[in-house]
This record gives structure tokens, C-alpha cells and sequence, in this order.
């Protein structure tokens, strides 16, 4: 208990303070007008809605590629295993750059959407492709275990009792994963939130409109400015808190029959 | 409902699970698959239900061909050896599984649904247990939650694979009654797997007795125990001793031991002997006795033979005091099937 107190209070406490002490030097007047300006509003509201939507897009194809994992049997499963880890592992920048260079307009992917009107690059959308890249293993690794636990005799159970496979996997499987799945959600949306490399190469970068709040930060480290920084970084550690806070309540609830 | 497997056959891999089984159940009996692990009983079982299909043969449901039929077609309840309860739902809401699914005018109303649930709360004595979920619950009462969750949607055919295995002793006893109470309740016909021969011998009408993917012998507990068919049956129901020797002149003979043999083929023999079929006789073979002690109404005897051959027999409480030093013993009934 003493030793996690310790090591907690090094590695995330004590950096933690320093960033809202160094917010502290300025007046409250100057932390609200850093903090609300409406070019601090836009980054968040990107990177919070950016790693919202990603996180939910990762839940629903990082189940399915957990049950493919899991469930079935096919030719290349081990390298589909493998670069499902891919993101933990790459450099992020590498990653940023790949994608910029694929979904950029004249990019092997973007050439194909371009056509279709589908920007995908330099704006909210490549951002949240990037976060979608970096947040996949986060729900697969952690529904991929549960799932294995899953008894399939469960499943035979509902059959037996005359439920359809629609109905099993409605009532009874999906819901046993939902524990998981809520975990695996606030993971890969905690990692985008705070997402920097992958990111900045796709996102354009432009204020107020594909500016995430890291970069923001940035930014205003290079300009010397380190309480301005140091403000959009508390509001991100609230806002970020509290919604890991509500996710973790959620996810208590989403375990009551444990 | 009278249930039919005809010449089932169903192999996994290259290993035959069931070879050729043919089997007949009355409608309402209380029939147990009997056998050893590998034996092929719970495949039967799976294959009666519709979560496995026999590569070969028929099953029929009162003379309907449902051989390939889905289990959701076949209404039978199962209860799975592990329980597999969805414990993510209340008990409630797990016996209310097979009604809540129900489409369109056969799902019943809500108030329907939970009259059955009490109902089946009440005829298991789970009462009042409803609201909790199934990690609130004992062993026991998550295996009743099982049973009265199959008995919801009435099946025509109550199926349980080693129902009471996960069980400690004191509980299996007290669930093997409550099963024989719930089947003469409803009066389902109802087959049950067990490894347990004393289960299966207390609990069941009939016992059917499965080795290496056949049947070796059905009929009552009684007609198992007592008339084994083949030397496998004999061996795996009830206790007895074994001996290998030789058959000659309608007479068994292994060392020092002779058995009447009557009818049976000359040349080597298994013969099987109960403990308590061993009695205390001037003119029959001499042993030593080891070891006698009593629990119970019974005295449990180790001996051993002139030969060397242990020998256990089972006699009253009374004759414990005169198992001492060397006695002689003779069979009043033996078991010889030829090699």
C-alpha cells in the first residue's frame, strides 16, 4: 500500500500538481480567457469529439475482429494477431505520416474518395482516422479474453430454451461482454484525447478548425507560454477525469451480477 | 413423448463416438446414460437434444424423423453439467429466458411469465431468490436455477449432462431427490448422464449402459446390478471382484478358486464375484483375512487368497468377529464371461 502510494505519487501525482501550480501563476481573469478562448473551445471540442467518435467506431470493429480472433479458425491468423498490436507498437509519427501520405487527396486511398467528394486528410475526419488506427487494439485486447472465458455452452443454453442466434448474441453475448467493452471503450477514448504524434501529420493543423488541444499546448510551449499550456492541459486532465470517472461508474453498474 | 435413436452413429475426428447405437425411451420414464468418460453418453445425450447431428441413423421424437432438427425445434430442456446460467441476468429473468423469447402470439404476457417463474421457484424451493443474480447463489441452488430454467418452456423432454458432478457429496443426495420429486411432478420424460453408477442405480427406471460408443446393456437398476449381460457391465456396475482364470468342465477355476460356470464357452474366463455374494462356508477355498472393519451395518473384509489374490467381502455387522485368521469361503453366486 505504502509502495503503490509512493510510486503513484511520482510517476502521476506529483506531475500532475506541478501542471495545475504552474496554471496557478496566472489571475483566475487570465486562466478563464486562456482556457474559454474560442480557439482553445475548437481544440477541444476536436479532440474530445474526435476520440469520441473513434472510440465508438473502435467498439463496434474491435469486437468483431476479437470474435474473428476468438471464434474462427482461418489461413494468416497469427499475422492478423500480430498486427492487431501493430499501433501499441509503432512510433506514432511513423503511423501519422503513413496515413497522411495514404488518405492524403492524391494518396492511394484519398485519390479514390476524392472522386466521391470524401476528404480524408487535413481535417476532423483524417484526425479521427488516425485516432481510429492508435485506439483499435485497446478494445480488442481487452474484449478478446472475455470472450475466450465466454462458455460457449451458454450460448447452446439460449439456443435450447429456442432463442435465435439474432437473439442469443443481443441478450446473451454482447451483454456478458459489456463490462469489457466499456473498459476497452475508455481506453482507446483516454489514448485519443491525448494523441499527439499520429495525429498532427493528417490533422492540417489549422485553428479553429483541426487543431487538437496537444498540439494547442505545444504550441503555446513553443511561444515560452508555459501557464497558457499549462491551463489547457488542466482543463483537459478535468474534463478527461471526470469522464473517466462516469465511465468507471458505468462500468461498475455494467458489473453488478459479478 | 417416446423417444427413438435408431442406428446412431457420429464420429469426431477419426474417433467414433457413437457406434451404431440403437435405444428406445417410454414416454414420462427417468432414464440415465451410464458409462465412463469417452463412453459416448453425453454425445448421445447432445444428439437427443439437437446441439449435436449423428453422422449416421435417426432420432425420433413419438415417431417424428427430428434427426436434424435444431434443438430451438425440438423443445427439450438441458441442463448443462457447469450450469451455464446467464449471470448477467437475475434468476428471474434466467427461467423467464425461453417464454421472453417467444415471437409474436406464443410469447406469453408479462404477468404470464412471472406466474411461471414463481411457480418454478416454488417447485425447486428457491422462493424468494428471484431478484439475485447467479453469482449470489451456491452450487446447488445455481444447479436448480438450471433445471427450473429448462422446465420453463415445458419441453417434451427434460435432458441433464452430469447434472449433480460439480456437486459435494451432502448436496448431490439432496438434488438426486429433488430431481425424482420434479420428474414425478410434471411427469416429463426425462434422461439424464452420469459417471455415478450408485446415481444412476438410486435415481433412474431404467439404465442404459454405454462403453466405447456402444450400449452394452438397458433394463432397471435391479436387472443391471443383478444380471449383467457382458463382463464390462459387471465390472462397471456395482463392486466386484475380478478373476482371470480358466473354464473347464462347467466349472471356473483361478488358483484355488472354483466357480460354477455353467453355459459358459471353454477356455479363458473373467469371472466376477459381488463382496457380498462371499459367505462364510466349510466347504469352499481358504483365505486370510487382513484386515475386517465395520461401518455401519456392514464389515468390510480384506482378504487374500491361498495364491496370493486380494479378495474383498462385504458381510454383516454380526460376523465381523468371525472374520479372524484363516477362514474358508465360498461364492453363492459368480459372474463368468468367456475371454
Amino acid at each position: 500500500m505504502g509502495v503503490t502510494l509512493t510510486v503513484l505519487s511520482l510517476i502521476v501525482l506529483i506531475p500532475l500538481s506541478a501542471v495545475v501550480l504552474k496554471a496557478a501563476d496566472q489571475s483566475p481573469a487570465e486562466f478563464w480567457a486562456v482556457a474559454t478562448s474560442q480557439r482553445s473551445l475548437a481544440a477541444y471540442r476536436l479532440s474530445f469529439g474526435a476520440a469520441f467518435v473513434a472510440a465508438v467506431i473502435n467498439s463496434i470493429f474491435g469486437v468483431l475482429t476479437a470474435w474473428a480472433l476468438v471464434r474462427y479458425e482461418f489461413p494468416g491468423k497469427t499475422l492478423i494477431n500480430a498486427l492487431v498490436d501493430l499501433p501499441f507498437a509503432l512510433p506514432t509519427a511513423v503511423a501519422g505520416i503513413a496515413l497522411a501520405t495514404l488518405y492524403a487527396p492524391n494518396g492511394w486511398v484519398g485519390q479514390f474518395l476524392t472522386p466521391l467528394g470524401i476528404k480524408a486528410a487535413y481535417n476532423p475526419v483524417g484526425v479521427t482516422i488516425a485516432l481510429i488506427f492508435i485506439g483499435l487494439p485497446f478494445v480488442v485486447r481487452t474484449i478478446e479474453p472475455v470472450l475466450r472465458d465466454a462458455a460457449e455452452d451458454v450460448e447452446e443454453a439460449a439456443a435450447s430454451l429456442g432463442a435465435n442466434r439474432i437473439d442469443t448474441i443481443l441478450r446473451i453475448v454482447l451483454p456478458a461482454l459489456a463490462p469489457a467493452w466499456l473498459t476497452g471503450f475508455a481506453m482507446a477514448f483516454a489514448r485519443g484525447v491525448g494523441e499527439y504524434g499520429s495525429v498532427i501529420f493528417i490533422a492540417g493543423n489549422m485553428p479553429y478548425k483541426s487543431e487538437i488541444a496537444p498540439l494547442l499546448i505545444i504550441i503555446q510551449l513553443e511561444q515560452f507560454e508555459y501557464a497558457r499550456a499549462a491551463t489547457i492541459a488542466v482543463v483537459m486532465l478535468a474534463v478527461s477525469f471526470t469522464m473517466l470517472l462516469v465511465i468507471n461508474a458505468i462500468q461498475a453498474w455494467a458489473r453488478r451480477f459479478d | 413423448m417416446t423417444i427413438s435413436i435408431r442406428s446412431v452413429e457420429k464420429k469426431f475426428g477419426r474417433y467414433p463416438a457413437l457406434n451404431k447405437v440403437d435405444l428406445e425411451i417410454k414416454d414420462g420414464e427417468l432414464l440415465a446414460l451410464l458409462g465412463p468418460s469417452g463412453s459416448g453418453k453425453t454425445t448421445l445425450l447432445r444428439t437427443i437434444a439437437g446441439l449435436e447431428f449423428p453422422d449416421a441413423g435417426q432420432v425420433l421424437f413419438d415417431g417424428q424423423d427430428v434427426t436434424f432438427a435444431s434443438a430451438a425445434d425440438r423443445r427439450v430442456g438441458f441442463v448443462f453439467q457447469q450450469y451455464a446460467l446467464f449471470k448477467h441476468m437475475t434468476v428471474a429473468k434466467n427461467i423467464a429466458f425461453g417464454l421472453d423469447v417467444r415471437k409474436g402470439k406464443d410469447k406469453p404476457s408479462k404477468a404470464e411469465i412471472a406466474q411461471r417463474v414463481d411457480d418454478l421457484l416454488k417447485l425447486v424451493e428457491l422462493d424468494g431468490l428471484g431478484k439475485r443474480y447467479p453469482s449470489q447463489l451456491s452450487g446447488g441452488q445455481r444447479q436448480r436455477v438450471a433445471l427450473s430454467r429448462a422446465l420453463a418452456v415445458q419441453p417434451s423432454v427434460l435432458l441433464l449432462d452430469e447434472p449433480f458432478g460439480a456437486l459435494d457429496a451432502t448436496v448431490r443426495k439432496s438434488l438426486r431427490k429433488e430431481l425424482r420429486r420434479v420428474h414425478d411432478a410434471t411427469g416429463v420424460t426425462t434422461i439424464f448422464v452420469t459417471h455415478d453408477q450408485e446415481e444412476a442405480l438410486e435415481l433412474a427406471d431404467r439404465v442404459a449402459i454405454l462403453n466405447k460408443g456402444q450400449i452394452e446393456q438397458i433394463g432397471t437398476p435391479d436387472q443391471v446390478h443383478d444380471t449383467p449381460e457382458t463382463a464390462f457391465v459387471c465390472g462397471f456396475v456395482g463392486e466386484a471382484n475380478s478373476f482371470e482364470g480358466q473354464v473347464g468342465g462347467g466349472q471356473f477355476t483361478a488358483g484355488s478358486l472354483r466357480l460354477p460356470a455353467g453355459g459358459v464357452r471353454e477356455g479363458s474366463a473373467t469371472a466376477y464375484v459381488r463382496p457380498h455374494d462371499f459367505v462364510l462356508d466349510d466347504g469352499g477355498f481358504e483365505v486370510r483375512v487382513e484386515r475386517a472393519h465395520v461401518q455401519g451395518a456392514l464389515t468390510t473384509v480384506n482378504a487374500v487368497a491361498q495364491d496370493g489374490r486380494p479378495i474383498e467381502i462385504s458381510a454383516s455387522r454380526a460376523e465381523a468377529a468371525r472374520f479372524q485368521g484363516t477362514v474358508k469361503i465360498a461364492a453363492r453366486k459368480a459372474h463368468v464371461y468367456a475371454a
